[in-house]
């Protein structure tokens, strides 16, 4: 699986990115989870609202930062 | 499923007693400096202590409750949807609508660019993006809460309609003004993804998950300039002289206008951290006009915003954008100084 969080450097996106890695790790997901701060590569996900969470190339979320619950369930649909 | 139950119930379980809490505030803050400390009344010292623990459980309160309901809104109000309303809008009623939006659509500078691109990139003109910009970081619900709560409903309703009319003028200016030469060229180069159309569907048990998450994350960020502003308002309350400010920013210095929002703009703060300032201002003999203007230009525009949006837009736009959004808050603090 391909994690991607989509950030332009703001404390909320570094929070994403910790949240996910510790989801990813606590249940032994495997992913590889990559940090996107290049806007022009965030304007490719049309992501208007950082921070974004891509998985697989598809924006699951968007302008917030999820409870481990939720990302959790998005990761081991 | 329990934890969703919970996130129903909870808040209106609480709602009474905040509101028993909020309204008795008055006589509890009395009780604990007459009665509880048996503090000795009208001195300096008790009254600065009074103000304290009254106004800072009451802007708390207020910012509580109000963040909650803003927060769950907001969810309603997503930049995408504000984007499609904006598509296609002739210039004057866009800019109306954009600022008017720019109230409630989450906003924060860091997701200033994306906001930017994604306007552009649906062909919301530029003058129209420019009132959402100015509008989203000037009129904010911390800002109206602090004020309401520190001023009451006049001057709030002052403040959001002087700010309304500066980020509808001023970006109905930059649109006749034909600055688009002025925007990185890259900007109309860059192209969105095909994800832009999708929308997330949220159940109502987490809208209000989204309320709380906003209560938590804004009262949690603000609380100390809150307290830290009432702080020095309180100090200021008893010790500083009734006509410190007068010399320097009351309605006779013709200059306070224009000096306090070059003191303003390069001053970064939250509005949770300047409205309790501005309120010391206007007591110690700041008039309206001029603390409006000092607080206009200090959340409005801020240095940070600019080095961000130095990405998409070239120097000689930003230029135009500060200046003329200072020209705005020149007029509301001329106006209110000397026609009010």
């Amino acid at each position: 699986m391909e994690i991607k969080i989509l950030g332009t450097g703001c404390p909320k996106c570094k929070s994403l990115e910790k949240l996910t890695r510790e989801v990813v790790e606590q249940n032994g997901i495997d992913a590889t989870v990559t940090k996107v701060e290049d806007i022009y590569q965030i304007m490719k996900y049309g992501v208007m609202t950082t921070p974004a969470l891509v998985v697989n190339e598809k924006v699951e979320i968007k302008g917030r930062i999820p409870s481990a619950d939720e990302i959790k369930q998005i990761l081991t649909r | 499923m329990k934890n969703l139950k919970n996130t129903i119930w909870l808040p209106i379980a609480l709602l009474p007693v905040w509101f028993l809490i909020y309204k008795n505030l008055t006589p509890m803050t009395n009780w604990i400096t007459d009665t509880a400390f048996g503090m000795e009344k009208g001195t300096h010292f008790t009254e600065a202590f009074r103000f304290f623990i009254f106004e800072f459980p009451k802007v708390m309160l207020l910012l509580t409750i109000i963040i909650f309901f803003v927060g769950i809104i907001r969810t309603f109000f997503t930049p995408e949807r504000t984007r499609k309303a904006l598509e296609g809008k002739t210039t004057f009623t866009g800019n109306v609508m954009a600022a008017t939006l720019g109230i409630v659509t989450p906003f924060c500078s860091c997701s200033a660019i994306p906001l930017f691109l994604g306007f552009i990139e649906a062909g919301v003109p530029l003058g129209v993006t420019f009132s959402f910009l100015i509008a989203a970081p000037m009129i904010n619900e911390v800002a109206i809460i602090l004020l309401f709560g520190l001023f009451g409903w006049k001057v709030t309703a002052i403040y959001v309609v002087t700010g309304l009319t500066i980020a509808i003028l001023a970006g109905w200016i930059i649109g006749l003004l034909k600055l688009e030469k002025w925007v990185e060229p890259w900007v109309y180069e860059a192209h969105m993804g095909i994800n832009d159309s999708e929308e997330e569907k949220l159940s109502f048990e987490k809208r209000i998950r989204l309320g709380y998450d906003a209560v938590k994350e804004i009262v949690g960020k603000v609380w100390l300039y809150v307290a830290l502003g009432i702080l020095v308002g309180a100090g200021a309350h008893g010790y500083v002289p009734e006509d410190f400010m007068v010399a320097l920013m009351g309605k006779s210095a013709w200059y306070s206008v224009p000096l306090s929002i070059l003191i303003g703009v390069p001053l970064y703060s939250n509005a949770a951290g300047i409205v309790p300032i501005v309120s010391v201002l206007i007591e110690k003999g700041a008039s309206l006009g001029t603390a409006l203007a000092f607080m206009m230009s200090v959340i409005g525009l801020s240095l940070p915003e600019m080095v961000i949006l130095r990405k998409v837009l070239k120097l000689q736009l930003i230029a135009v954008f500060v200046g003329v959004v200072s020209l705005g808050i020149i007029c509301v603090g001329y106006l209110f100084n000397y026609a009010l």
